[in-house]
C-alpha cells in the first residue's frame, strides 16, 4: 500500500517532490512541540493548486490522512504526522500574488512568511498587523489555521480581524471561497470557522489580508512595580480610562532576571514586575496618552517609569520581552509552558494563586503575559532527569489551566490545541459542545483524513492534562523570537 | 430595565419542534422582519428572554440574553462612556441584540471600528438537537476549539437559537466631528482610498449629492491635528449620521429596490448599474435604488469582485443575498445539517434550501 501512495503521489507532483527517505521525513516530524513526534509515510511538496486537489482527490478516495504544513513553527503539536498518512507541505507556496494599495490589500499564497508581507510594503507606508513573535519564520497559512495573535493584537486584533479572503481545497478537492475582497461576504461566516481550525477544515491555499497604514509614531514605556497587585491594578486603570496601547506586556521577577542576565538591556532586577507599554498614533495622540498612561501607572503605585528615548531603545526593552523563553530556558535544564487566557481583573489573583500551587509543588514558576488582553504564559521549570518531576509539572500545568476556566477563561488563547491540549478541552466544554465540533468537521471533511485525532478529543479521552514541554531549551530553530 | 430568564421555556419549544419536525420562525422585536427572504414557521419570541447577564466596563465585555433591545444595551454602555463598536442601525424601537447579531447589520464606522463579527467573543445556542451549548466566552482571545460563536453573526438564525452573546466593547472617544468636501463621487471614492492609507483618526465616510461627509473620532489631540491638516466645513446637522444609519435620509426615500452593495472600497463608480447612488464606508458599502433586473445587478457587481443584497422592498422570486456558487452552496447545506439536522430553525431565511 505504502508503495502504491508514493507512486501515485509522484505521478501528481512528480517524483523529486515526494519525500520518502527517513533522513528526508525526519525534519517534518514534529513541529515546535517537540515532545511529540511521528514520520508519515511520505512528505508531499506541492507546486500548483491543481496539484493540491488532486492530492486531497486520491486521498479521499483512499481514507490516507492529510497533515498540512507551513514552517511547522506551532506550539502545539498542530502539524505532528500521522504514521499511516502524508504531511503536504505548503512551503513552495510563497509568493505574493498582489498588492492592492489603493484597496490596502494584499493576495498571498499561504507559504508566504508573516514578516514578508509587512516588508514588501513598508515603502508605501502599509503594514500587516498580527505579528506573532515568530514573525520571521511563521507562514501566512499557519497563521489563518492557528488564528495567530501577537503583542499588537490589543489594538489590531487577531488574525480573524485582519484577513478578507481565503481559497482552501477541501478534503475532496474543491477549491472553495470563503470570504470576499470587499468586507464582508454573502452567507455564513466560514472565513471564521476555518481561522483557529488548525488545519482540520480545509488545506489553505490563498490568503487576502487588509494592510494597515504605519502609525506616525511608536513610543513604548518601561513601568517597575513592586507588588503584582499593583502591576495589575495599572492594567485596569490603562484600559478602563479608555486607553488602548498597541502592545501592553507584563514579566514578573523570575523572568526579568533571566532577560537581564541574557541581554543585558537594563531590566530592573529587583523589580517584582514590569509592564512595557506601547503606544501608537499620531504624535499628538501618542504624546496625550504618554502623559495619561504614566499618570494612571504613578496612581497605581509605580516605583520608576522609563520612556525609551529613541527607536533603538524602544527595540531593546522588546527584546528582553520577545526573548523570555530562550532567556529561562537558560535557567533550567526543562520548562513547560501554558497558554491560558483569563480576564485581566483576576491578573493578581491568578498570580497569587499560581505562586501558591508552585510552593505546594515545588517547582519554580515564571510568568510573562500579554497582560492587555489576559494572555499569560507561566512556564513551569523543571528538570526531565529527575524520575516523577514531569508528572508533576503536567498535573500543577493542568491546575494552572483548571484556575483558568474557573475565573471564566480559557485553555488556550493563542497557541491552539493540536494533540496538545486535546485533554484539556474536556475540562473546557461539555459532551455536547465536542459532538458540536465534530459534527462541524464532518461538514467540511466527512471521511475525517484532515489531521485527523487533533483539536477535538473524542469523549472517551478526556482524562488528562498536557501543555508545552521544552527540554534543555531545545526549541527547533531557537534564534527565532517567539510567543 | 427588565431581567428574564426564558431559556428553559426556549428549550422546551426547541425539543417539542424537534419532536414534531415543526420549523420554528425565531423573532425578537421584529425590527428586520424587512430584511432576507421570509420564513415559514411557528413564530417563537426571543423578546422576553432579556436582561444583562454580565457588564464589566474595565474588561470591555457585556454578555447579555439575546431578546435585550439595542437601546436598553446603548444606554447602560454610555453611562461608562463606552459604545458598541458596530454602531448597530436599529430599524425600530424594540431591536434585539441578538437580532444584530444574526442579521450582521452594521454602522457608518464599522471599516475602521469593526463590525459584528470583530465584536463577538462568545456564544449560548440551543442547537437543533435542543441542546443548550456555549461556545467561546469573555476573554478577548480564544483559540479552543471552532470560531462557532463568529459562524452565528449573519446567519439569520438558522443555525441555532441565540441565547447569550459576550460582546467586545470600545471606549466612547473623547471627541467627535463631521466635516465637507465638495467632489464628484469618483474623486470621492479616490479621496477615500488616500486617506484610508494614513493614519488618522476616521470614523465614516459618506459621499452624497457631490458632498464627501467625513468623521473623525478619537482622543482630541488626533481629531484636532487630522482636521488641521485636511480642513473642510464642518457640519452642524446632527441627525446626519443618525439618519444614515437609520436609512431616514431622504435617499432612501426614493422608489425602487434597495440593494446594499459590497464591493473592495476603491472601486470606480459602477456606471453599468443605473439608478440612485449613496456612497458609505469609504466606498466599501454603497446603497442603490433602481428598478434593474437582480440577475443583471448580481453580475456587474461580481463582475468587480463584489456582492449585492436585496435590502428593502423585495420584489425577487430567487435569492435575496448574492448567489453563492456551487462548492460553497454544497458547504452551507453541510453546515446547516450540522447545526440544524430537522431543519427547525428559520428554513428558507437566509437561502431557499438552508
Amino acid at each position: 500500500m505504502q508503495k502504491f501512495i508514493i507512486r501515485s503521489l509522484q505521478k501528481i507532483v512528480t517524483k523529486k517532490n515526494v519525500l520518502q527517505e527517513r533522513c528526508e521525513l525526519v525534519p517534518y516530524e514534529c513541529d515546535a512541540l517537540t515532545a511529540f513526534r511521528a514520520l508519515p509515510i511520505a512528505v508531499v511538496l506541492a507546486e500548483t493548486v491543481e496539484q493540491i486537489q488532486e492530492v486531497m482527490c486520491f486521498c479521499q478516495q483512499h481514507k490516507i490522512p492529510v497533515v498540512s504544513r507551513g514552517a511547522g513553527t506551532g506550539l502545539s503539536g498542530g502539524v505532528l504526522p500521522c504514521e499511516d498518512g502524508i504531511v503536504l507541505s505548503l512551503a513552495k507556496f510563497n509568493r505574493i500574488i498582489a498588492v492592492d494599495l489603493q484597496n490596502r490589500t494584499a493576495r498571498v499564497e499561504p507559504g508566504v512568511r508573516n514578516i514578508s508581507i509587512s516588508q514588501a510594503v513598508e515603502s508605501d507606508n502599509l503594514y500587516y498587523a498580527p505579528d506573532p513573535s515568530s514573525q520571521l519564520a511563521c507562514t501566512i497559512g499557519g497563521n489563518v489555521a492557528e488564528n495567530a495573535g501577537g503583542v499588537h493584537c490589543l489594538k489590531y486584533g487577531l488574525t480573524v480581524n485582519n484577513v478578507l479572503q481565503v481559497k482552501i481545497v477541501t478534503a475532496k478537492g474543491e477549491l472553495v471561497t470563503l470570504g470576499s475582497q470587499a468586507l464582508d461576504a454573502p452567507g455564513y461566516d466560514l472565513l471564521a470557522v476555518i481561522t483557529g481550525s488548525e488545519g482540520m477544515l480545509g488545506i489553505i491555499v490563498e490568503v487576502t489580508v487588509k494592510l494597515l497604514p504605519i502609525p506616525e509614531c511608536t513610543k513604548v514605556l518601561m513601568v517597575t512595580f513592586d507588588s503584582v497587585a499593583k502591576t495589575g491594578d495599572a492594567v485596569t486603570k490603562i484600559i478602563s480610562k479608555g486607553i488602548i496601547p498597541a502592545g501592553l506586556e507584563m514579566m514578573d521577577n523570575m523572568t526579568i532576571r533571566a532577560a537581564e542576565d541574557f541581554l543585558h538591556i537594563g531590566y530592573p532586577i529587583d523589580a517584582t514586575a514590569i509592564l512595557l507599554c506601547e503606544l501608537d498614533g499620531t504624535l499628538a495622540e501618542v504624546e496625550q496618552a504618554i502623559n495619561e498612561v504614566s499618570l494612571l501607572c504613578k496612581e497605581a503605585g509605580a516605583i520608576e517609569i522609563k520612556l525609551a528615548k529613541d527607536e533603538d531603545e524602544r527595540k531593546l526593552f522588546w527584546a528582553g520581552r520577545k526573548a523570555a523563553f530562550p532567556a529561562v530556558g537558560r535557567i533550567s535544564p526543562d520548562y513547560y509552558c501554558l497558554d491560558g487566557t483569563i480576564k485581566r481583573k483576576y491578573l493578581a489573583e491568578v498570580l497569587q494563586k499560581i505562586d501558591s500551587l508552585s510552593d505546594e509543588y515545588q517547582l519554580k514558576v515564571a510568568n510573562v503575559f500579554h497582560a492587555g488582553d489576559g494572555n499569560l504564559h507561566p512556564m513551569v521549570l523543571y528538570d526531565a532527569n529527575k524520575p516523577g518531576e514531569f508528572e508533576r509539572v503536567e498535573e500543577l500545568g493542568g491546575k494552572i489551566l483548571e484556575l483558568c476556566i474557573a475565573v471564566g477563561g480559557t485553555i488556550t488563547g493563542e497557541h491552539g490545541v493540536g494533540v496538545e491540549k486535546l485533554n484539556h478541552m474536556c475540562l473546557q466544554f461539555s459532551s455536547g459542545e465536542l459532538e458540536q465540533f465534530h459534527a462541524l468537521k464532518r461538514a467540511f471533511d466527512p471521511d475525517g483524513i484532515l489531521n485527523p485525532g487533533k483539536v477535538i478529543p473524542t469523549l472517551h479521552r478526556c482524562a488528562e492534562f498536557g501543555a508545552m514541554h521544552v527540554h534543555d531549551n531545545k526549541l527547533p530553530h531557537p534564534d527565532i523570537p517567539r510567543f | 430595565m427588565l431581567n428574564l430568564d426564558n431559556s428553559k421555556q426556549l428549550a422546551l419549544i426547541v425539543n417539542d419542534a424537534i419532536k414534531n419536525k415543526q420549523p420554528l420562525k425565531i423573532f425578537g422585536g421584529n425590527s428586520k422582519s424587512f430584511y432576507g427572504p421570509k420564513s415559514k414557521g411557528e413564530p417563537v419570541c426571543v423578546a422576553e428572554h432579556c436582561g444583562v447577564i454580565n457588564y464589566q466596563p474595565e474588561e470591555l465585555v457585556l454578555t447579555v440574553r439575546a431578546g435585550t433591545t439595542l437601546s436598553e444595551i446603548e444606554s447602560i454602555l454610555a453611562e461608562q462612556n463606552q459604545k458598541l463598536i458596530f454602531e448597530p442601525p436599529h430599524f425600530g424601537a424594540k431591536a434585539t441584540i441578538g437580532g444584530a447579531i444574526s442579521s450582521d447589520i452594521n454602522g457608518p464606522s464599522s471599516p475602521w471600528f469593526g463590525s459584528v463579527r470583530d465584536a463577538v467573543l462568545g456564544v449560548k445556542i440551543i442547537n437543533g438537537q435542543g441542546e443548550i451549548l456555549h461556545f467561546g466566552g469573555e476573554v478577548m482571545k480564544n483559540v479552543a476549539g471552532y470560531d462557532v460563536s463568529r459562524l452565528m453573526v449573519g446567519s439569520m438564525g438558522t443555525l441555532g437559537l441565540l441565547l447569550e452573546i459576550s460582546l467586545r466593547i470600545l471606549p466612547l472617544e473623547k471627541k467627535t466631528i463631521t466635516f465637507l468636501l465638495e467632489t464628484t463621487e469618483e474623486e470621492a471614492i479616490q479621496r477615500c482610498s488616500q486617506l484610508n492609507r494614513q493614519h488618522l483618526p476616521l470614523s465614516a465616510m459618506v459621499y452624497y449629492n457631490n458632498l464627501l461627509y467625513i468623521r473623525l473620532s478619537g482622543n482630541i489631540a488626533s481629531v484636532n491635528s487630522a482636521y488641521k491638516t485636511l480642513g473642510g466645513e464642518l457640519l452642524t446637522d446632527n441627525n446626519f449620521w443618525y439618519s444614515i444609519r437609520e436609512h431616514t435620509h431622504p435617499f432612501f426615500y426614493q422608489t425602487g429596490t434597495l440593494w446594499r452593495i459590497s464591493v473592495p472600497p476603491a472601486t470606480p463608480p459602477i456606471n453599468d448599474l443605473d439608478g440612485h447612488w449613496l456612497i458609505d464606508w469609504g466606498g466599501a458599502q454603497r446603497w442603490f435604488i433602481s428598478d434593474m433586473a437582480a440577475e443583471v445587478v448580481y453580475a456587474k457587481v461580481a463582475d468587480v469582485h463584489g456582492h449585492a443584497t436585496i435590502y428593502r422592498n423585495i420584489d425577487s422570486i430567487g435569492d435575496v443575498f448574492h448567489p453563492l456558487t456551487t462548492s460553497q452552496r454544497h458547504l452551507h447545506k453541510m453546515v446547516k445539517q450540522a447545526f440544524d439536522p430537522h431543519r427547525i430553525f428559520n428554513p428558507g431565511r437566509l437561502y431557499a434550501d438552508l
